[in-house]
């Protein structure tokens, strides 16, 4: 082994020069595996590169596409809660309206119809007092009458018996009196 | 420096063992790639996600990068296969029987090289027009009477000497590698034949080298496929974008 390795060594030209078989292998193998590379490997890889970005890219827009939509959903959901509180909102102020206005008319009815019974009441007291003036007029003509006769009837130069006539009227007055409210 | 073929045995130019190190790479990643791509799923398996990482690194990391842009796909396919044919026919070199990086045979670097030439000027013509050479020698911004002296140097660096180095780097780096692990071998096996004890006993400080080398090497079969397809990158988007250096 040696030997040849030696005699090869030193048998051998320049080292420089090449062997055209050599050459013409390398080239064919190198133009075989070209081929190869070109036609197979390269498209092959290059697939695979762009199935696996379109994977991942195709995720990410889903993702992105599933956001979105999440917000919108959000959005909505918060457009109908603000439109809800304000219909709540609307709803409670015209009740709030409604009550102060049946309020109002129940104390304006509330006042009109007390003035009525006021000025009914007043209206009874006064033709009572009326008639109570006219009856008290009456009776005291009647009264009067009836006095000044017993009075001239009488002695007037007897102080004590004038004074007993007094006394005795009133007492008939009082009797009378206590008999008509009897 | 060519290995005597295996069929017919023997004979120089015949059928070598590099030969069939070249086509078996070819057929390792068709068929490791092809598997891992076959059941393509969103969430990878192990296989396929080797598979992504390692499509992913030459789309990404060189390809991404350095041309950029929207038309940097174009030339993943290109830049992708460089990658692993290098990686692949290099890392031969650090497998114990096989231990023959396929480009420490100049040949293979020489193709490669002159396929990623062409390629590029390919591109800044397409991309500009004949314009393009006057873009790649005749640099902007710089003195009228210096150009005398720049445009010459510009023509040897980008069209005469950028092919060169661009495949002698990778063939010398894998020759350099390949020649001291075999010498380091070799010597090792010279050494444990001597009938001095201690003599032979030197034979383990060898072996110690030996190994860092291999470690070494192995890291450098990966890097020097990295730098190769980097600097195809490099030259296709300066082809690409001649007009704005």
């Amino acid at each position: 082994m040696n030997q040849t390795i030696i005699s090869a060594a030193t048998e051998g030209t320049n080292p420089l020069v090449p062997n055209v078989w050599e050459m013409g292998v390398v080239f064919a193998g190198f133009a075989v595996l070209f081929y190869i590379v070109v036609k197979f490997v390269v498209p092959m890889f290059e697939k695979t590169f762009a199935e696996r970005a379109e994977a991942i890219e195709g995720g990410i827009a889903k993702a992105e596409k599933a956001q979105a939509e999440a917000s919108a959903a959000l959005e909505e959901y918060k457009q109908q809660l603000t439109d809800a509180r304000a219909e709540a909102n609307r709803i409670r102020e015209e009740a709030r309206a409604e009550g102060a206005q049946i309020l109002a008319d129940l104390k304006e009815k509330a006042a009109a119809e007390s003035a009525r019974i006021t000025a009914h009441a007043h209206a009874q007291i006064e033709s009572e007092r009326q008639a109570a003036v006219v009856s008290l007029r009456t009776e005291v003509g009647t009264l009067a009458t009836t006095l000044a006769s017993r009075i001239v009837g009488e002695s007037l130069s007897d102080d004590a018996r004038a004074a007993r006539v007094v006394d005795r009227f009133l007492a008939d007055l009082e009797n009378q009196n206590a008999g008509a409210a009897k | 420096m060519h290995l005597p073929a295996i069929l017919p045995w023997g004979v120089a130019d015949g059928f070598s063992k590099q030969m069939l190190l070249v086509i078996l790479s070819v057929v390792i990643i068709a068929t490791f790639f092809l598997l891992a791509a076959r059941k393509q799923q969103l969430v990878p398996g192990k296989l396929q996600f080797a598979g992504e990482a390692a499509y992913g690194f030459v789309r990404n990391s060189i390809a991404k990068d350095i041309i950029g842009g929207k038309d940097f796909m174009k030339y993943v396919p290109l830049l992708f296969s460089l990658f692993f044919f290098i990686l692949v026919n290099n890392i031969y070199g650090a497998i114990p029987l096989i231990q023959l990086p396929s480009f420490s045979h100049v040949g293979g670097a020489y193709v490669l090289a002159a396929i990623v030439y062409f390629t590029w000027i390919a591109i800044g013509v397409k991309k500009n027009g004949l314009k393009y050479f006057k873009l790649a020698t005749v640099p902007s911004g710089v003195p009228v009477y210096i150009l005398p002296i720049v445009i010459p140097i510009e023509i040897i660096s980008n069209f005469l000497v950028r092919p060169v180095t661009h495949s002698l780097r990778l063939f010398a780096t894998m020759l350099a590698g390949h020649l001291i692990v075999m010498i380091a071998g070799s010597g090792i096996e010279y050494l444990v034949m001597q009938e001095n004890i201690l003599l032979k006993g030197t034979s383990v400080l060898v072996l110690v080298g030996a190994i860092a080398m291999y470690m070494l090497e192995a890291l450098i079969m990966a890097l020097q496929a990295y730098v190769f397809t980097l600097l195809t990158a490099i030259y296709i988007e300066g082809a690409l974008h001649a007009d704005s250096h």
